[in-house]
């Protein structure tokens, strides 16, 4: 139940939101200490159940409440709201301080029995005074009923009043303030169910364009829709799709083909998709090939059938873009995770672990051998720990943190200074 | 050289018979899962099993009886539903009944139509060839008990809403795509 299931920044970085396979929603806020180091460090903030196990009577099913995913709204008012989903429900949180309370009041005996409104001469008006900072969090909607198959995504709309959620075959669009509608924007569901060839794995909102969302497929495709064009995007403005290698092809190219992960950069020009063994940066304007491809491990190519044994080959990969859209960042094994530099064409695998490595310590690059010689300091691919994934990053939106979920950690490292 | 084709073609064939076994028993396990059937697993389950089918059936044949045998108990095994003692033989009937299942039409109007002991004779001839590729021994019913077998209590999703929506009680047929 504590196994991470989502990491999510907010809008300026100052929190942190985590969610797990028991329900449970974790927010971590930053504290920057100015000396000696301008170091930042995220401490817990809040704490709430967010979902619980539910039952589906109709269908005899048990509603796993596992948080899927997390999404911050920006910040309007002196409170925090974020969304957070499971596989049905969808629910819109508030987070908000109390550092005071009212005291003073004059109704009361010091029992807490109510006094007998005779008694009471005169008029007192209750003051604040200071208290111990307190977190509350209080869920404000609840959009449940909408999806039939399991929701893989939610993303909130630019225009800041409307939000997506995607499952296998349906896409749905909310208003945040109504819980008891949502459109239905895209419907890939099959007349007949024998025909299904693909799903929807992932889907996002542009992030300044409030008509334009893209959705990825298990087939290795994305479609860009305009909401402008009709209510029903059924028919896709723009179709990413890269011809398959023939070279490459083995019973698993459609497994390892299906998009897990699909992310706009911040400037809205590019988005990145992740499949199983590569990330691929896409440009808008340029639909029948992406303009980069990076090997996230490559050397799992040849290890297809064991992955499949072991179910590996089904994990989900997240990624991420840092701030100004530089780098991208994703998950590998044995706790390893990759950092892809566009500009300067280069990469770098890094551990999260805890051993061998102290706090404040510059991590060691590694690095997978393959071939038979092993050079010191080297893994090879034999000795990977399958168990040990990492599918969940996020990166600071301006500064360089990044948070890298392990199984049941959380790591937060941040850029060397000085 | 020959040799050596038979050998590679007899290697590629019993990968696609190893890769078939894993994956049956993978939807097997699926179906315990909380949170019920995952569709998207299901389906990639689905294709992994058709490309290993595929190359199966496309491999120099064998003098095996089983090659033969699913084509008919394919048809039957549809008909009678998700059951939990029935799953293995669905499971090995989805693995290969893609283009078979495109005549069937709508499972659930032939469901006590079935013949038992035509049912049950198929049923005994395939598992005691192929043991190997079920993922478990399941109970074995006597010609007058398949009877009862044929007619189960249908699953609440296929009465209320419909085969389209029938995922979750394992109706994979309609999971795996049509050739």
């Amino acid at each position: 139940a504590d196994i991470i299931s989502t990491v999510e920044f907010n809008h300026t970085g100052e929190l942190l939101a985590t969610g797990d396979k028991g329900g449970r929603v974790v927010i971590f806020q930053q504290e920057i200490e100015s000396m000696p180091q301008f170091r930042s460090e995220y401490n817990v903030y809040s704490t709430f159940q967010s979902h619980e196990p539910e039952f589906d009577y109709l269908k005899s099913l048990e509603i796993e409440e596992k948080i899927n995913k997390i999404r911050w709204l920006p910040q309007k008012n002196a409170a925090q709201f974020l969304l957070s989903t499971n596989d049905k429900t969808i629910k819109l949180w508030k987070i908000s301080e109390r550092d005071r309370r009212p005291e003073g009041y004059n109704l009361k005996e010091e029992d807490g029995r109510y006094k007998d409104p005779n008694t009471i001469t005169s008029l007192r008006v209750p003051v604040l005074i200071p208290m111990d900072l307190m977190v509350e969090a209080s869920p404000r909607r609840v959009f449940a009923n909408a999806h039939t198959y399991h929701i893989n995504s939610i993303s909130v709309n630019s225009d800041n009043e409307t939000y997506l959620s995607a499952d296998d075959l349906r896409i749905n669009l909310w208003h945040l303030e109504i819980t008891d509608r949502s459109f239905n924007i895209v419907d890939i569901k099959p007349a007949n169910m024998e025909e299904l060839t693909e799903v929807i794995t992932a889907a996002e909102f542009h992030p300044h364009q409030c008509n334009t969302f893209v959705y990825s497929s298990s087939k290795g495709t994305i479609r860009l829709c305009d909401m402008r064009i009709s209510a029903l995007c059924d028919k896709h403005s723009k179709l990413f799709e890269e011809p398959e290698d023939p070279s490459n092809r083995s019973f698993f190219s459609e497994i390892i083909s299906s998009i897990s992960d699909v992310k706009f950069s911040h400037n809205g020009r590019y988005m990145m998709t992740r499949d199983y063994l590569s990330v691929k940066i896409w440009d808008l304007n340029m639909e029948n090939r992406p303009v980069e491809t990076y090997q996230v491990h490559e050397h799992l190519r040849s290890k297809l059938c064991s992955l499949y044994e072991n179910d590996c080959i089904f994990d989900k990969f997240e990624c991420c873009w840092n701030g100004n859209d530089s780098v991208v960042m994703t998950g590998s094994y044995n706790n390893f995770f990759r950092m892809f530099d566009r500009g300067q064409r280069r990469d770098v695998t890094l551990e999260a672990s805890r051993e061998n490595i102290k706090p404040m310590q510059v991590l060691k690059p590694r690095k997978v051998c393959v071939g038979g010689k092993r050079k010191k300091d080297e893994i090879s691919v034999d000795s990977l720990d399958f168990n040990k994934k990492i599918l969940h990053t996020a990166w600071h939106p301006q500064d360089n943190i990044i948070a890298v979920a392990t199984t049941n950690n959380l790591y937060i490292f941040q850029d060397k200074v000085n | 050289m020959s040799d050596t084709t038979t050998e590679t073609t007899m290697e590629v064939n019993a990968e696609a018979r190893r890769i078939l076994a894993v994956s049956i028993s993978k939807l097997y396990a699926s179906r315990s899962q909380r949170g019920g059937l995952r569709l998207h697993r299901s389906l990639l389950l689905s294709l992994v099993m058709r490309s290993a089918r595929d190359i199966y059936h496309s491999s120099v044949p064998p003098a095996e009886p089983m090659d033969t045998s699913p084509e008919e108990p394919a048809e039957l095994d549809l008909e009678s539903g998700p059951q939990p003692d029935e799953t293995s033989a669905e499971l090995s009937l989805t693995a290969r009944g893609g283009a078979h299942r495109e005549e069937e039409g709508e499972p659930a109007e032939d469901k006590e139509n079935q013949s038992p002991t035509r049912c049950s004779r198929k049923r005994r001839g395939k598992t005691s060839v192929a043991p190997h590729f079920l993922p478990s021994k399941r109970a074995r019913l006597e010609p007058g008990e398949e009877r009862h077998a044929a007619l189960p209590p249908p699953p609440p999703v296929s009465c209320r809403i419909g085969p389209a929506e029938s995922l979750t009680s394992l109706s994979l047929n309609r999971v795996i795509p049509a050739c």
